[in-house]
């Protein structure tokens, strides 16, 4: 099948604005799933709430636009009735790991079989521009106006210290790189994390003078590095830098085949 | 001859859900409910179940929506604290018309509250906890065999309409051990989903037929406001399609209105209750009977939808009536606005965490009867 087989094409366009890196992000996911040739219905896409949510609206399968914040325990209960779906995630910054933090982590820890694609344009971009958990220090929001007083946090380091057992970052400028680390996420058997940094020029673009998507998309791609490289470099040359690559990649049994070990074992009167 | 077992309400409720097809339950440890997920726990799995302890309450009620949507039958059980965290899921339910149990084994509240003590003080939250215009119904017991039985009754509401139930208990009926004989398999009716008969313009939002993920339906569930198909909708498309949410429930009442009718036909003066207290009521409808007074019983099961024309018509030659609720007054105000003014009507509370008596009932009954209310 081609990757448009996958989406409802009758939706489009999309609702994200000119210049706004999600729609790269959900074309990435549309050529993995495409590529690894997954049967749609059985297939689903959980979005959360924010931005990124809308995606789920443009997959041509089962699909869900939960709360905000719970898109991943909401697949954690459909993946547990349905071991054999392929539940796929889109996830915003701030629902992932501002309201979601605490689901965000545990989902970590459980290392439920799910794919949680985070879209992380470092701002709340749908209610306008406000400050997120993932804005850098001294940035500009609606609600930091002053510059951001917070240090954001790492999400990519933040999933891996709460026991993701795949995680892998790269930006919307890495558009091969999408496609390659969400396929190897989804074949992963375990919780994986595949941190898109992309761009905001409506809100953080135009309140940090970064008006230009394009400018912003060289932006992201100056300020990463590769992980083979970033070993070579001193913590001088690491000061302002954003370490891109698969990061993390670990075996450990996954729950819902525990579980279901579990259940096989009572039923024999274990 | 089967013989009496001892039973606790928390179990006869997880052992009423199992009973009634309940393959997933998703909690988080809190009094006085936690030993019903206690109870999952073990014996889920030997039945194909999952039971997942969560990280919060928001999160249960979500892996609940989840895996309902993942077709399996789906409870989770907390009290007040809990209950007030998954306020913002049960819309989500109730607009994406999901089938779901949410128990609540009320404590004194509000907050922390009084977490080992008895209240029923989470009436109005369960009827209008989440924001907005929504369908529900609220089912509530008084007897640990009718524990197991509302259970059942729950999955089946929720199953049959498409909508979250919510089986209020509390913590005296939640710890209370009873010798009991639990219904049989085959004893008690069993509801399940009607699931569609083809998938080609199948329309997942367009009456209570429903498609799970993975059957090949092309489901799309949103909490927005949408059209029949599941896609966002706004103005008139939106309004009619949360008013036939709403009236699947309402229009059906009376219907779902359970319910025990005492002594009523040539009543001066009814008591209406509801779960505990309503064994109190029966031992001072005993008490005031002897004496001579001519006092009836409503014995409400279903709280929500309120039954009115229930209501109206059990007390329409009352000249007193009497709700006694462990809290400051909540369903009373239901039974004011159907009496209109007819006859007086009073709440007797308490929110102390210790029982209404059948005597505190009996004596205020005697009161204001012989007092010529």
């Amino acid at each position: 099948m081609e990757f448009q087989e996958y989406l409802r094409v009758e939706r489009l366009p999309h609702v994200w604005c000119p210049g706004c890196g999600h729609g790269m992000i959900t074309h990435a996911l549309a050529c993995a799933l495409a590529e690894l040739e997954l049967d749609p219905r059985q297939t689903a896409v959980i979005g959360g709430i924010g931005c990124s949510g809308r995606a789920a609206f443009l997959f041509d399968m089962d699909a869900m636009h939960t709360t905000h914040g719970c898109a991943v325990v909401f697949a954690t209960g459909l993946k547990l009735v349905r071991p054999t779906l392929t539940v796929v995630l889109t996830l915003g910054d701030g629902d992932a790991i501002g309201i979601g933090g605490n689901h965000f982590i545990h989902a970590c820890r459980r290392n439920v079989d799910l794919t949680a694609i985070i879209y992380n344009n470092s701002i709340y971009g749908q209610t306008g521009g406000q400050v997120a958990p993932t804005t850098p220090v001294h940035r500009k929001s609606t609600t930091s106006p002053y510059g951001n007083l917070e240090h954001p946090f790492d999400i990519a380091r933040l999933a891996i210290a709460a026991g993701a057992t795949y995680v892998a970052r790269t930006t919307s400028f890495d558009f091969p790189d999408m496609i390659k680390y969400i396929k190897r996420g989804i074949a992963h058997k375990g919780f994986s994390v595949i941190e898109v940094l992309t761009h905001c020029p409506t809100y953080y673009g135009r309140l940090n003078d970064l008006r230009d998507p394009y400018e912003m998309l060289h932006t992201m791609k100056e300020q990463t590095v590769p992980i083979e490289e970033w070993a070579q470099l001193t913590e001088e040359e690491r000061e302002g830098k954003i370490v891109i690559g698969e990061l993390h990649r670990q075996e450990r049994p996954e729950f819902v085949e525990s579980y279901y070990e579990l259940i096989a074992q009572m039923r024999d009167g274990h | 001859m089967r013989e009496q077992e001892l039973v606790q309400g928390n179990e006869a409720c997880a052992r009423g859900a199992i009973y009634a097809g309940c393959r997933f339950f998703a909690g988080y440890p809190i009094t006085p409910s936690s030993e019903i997920m206690e109870y999952l726990a073990r014996e889920l799995p030997k039945v194909g179940g999952v039971c997942l302890q969560m990280e919060d309450e928001i999160a249960s009620i979500s892996a609940v929506i989840g895996a309902s949507w993942g077709g399996a039958k789906a409870m989770t059980a907390t009290s007040g604290p809990g209950f007030s965290l998954m306020q913002e899921s049960i819309g989500y339910a109730a607009i994406t018309e999901t089938p779901c149990v949410i128990v609540d084994a009320q404590r004194g509240g509000p907050s922390t509250g009084q977490p080992t003590k008895v209240s029923q003080g989470d009436v109005m939250q369960a009827r209008w906890g989440t924001h907005g215009d929504h369908p529900i119904i609220v089912l509530t017991a008084s007897w640990v065999r009718e524990v197991f039985e509302m259970t059942v009754h729950a999955f089946n509401l929720a199953e049959k309409y498409r909508v979250p139930v919510i089986l209020l208990l509390d913590e005296v009926l939640a710890h209370l051990r009873e010798n009991v004989i639990l219904p049989e398999p085959g004893e008690l009716e069993v509801i399940s989903r009607r699931h569609p008969d083809r998938l080609e313009d199948f329309r997942p939002f367009a009456d209570e037929t429903f498609c799970a993920f993975g059957e090949g339906g092309r489901v799309m569930v949103t909490g927005m406001s949408h059209d029949e198909l599941g896609f966002p909708a706004q103005g008139k498309k939106a309004a009619e399609q949360l008013q036939r949410i709403l009236m699947k429930i309402e229009s059906r009442t009376e219907e779902l209105a359970l319910y025990g009718a005492h002594f009523l036909d040539d009543a001066d003066a009814v008591i209406i209750s509801y779960g505990i207290t309503s064994r109190a009521v029966e031992e001072a409808v005993r008490l005031l009977r002897a004496d001579g007074l001519a006092v009836g019983w409503l014995d409400l099961k279903t709280l929500w939808p309120f039954p009115d024309k229930l209501v109206r018509s059990c007390t329409e030659h009352a000249h007193y009536v009497l709700v006694p609720e462990l809290n400051w007054g909540q369903l009373v105000r239901e039974v004011e606005r159907v009496v209109g003014g007819r006859a007086p009507v009073e709440h007797l509370g308490r929110l102390d965490g210790y029982l209404i008596t059948p005597e505190e009932i009996a004596r205020r009954v005697q009161d204001r009867v012989q007092c010529g209310a």
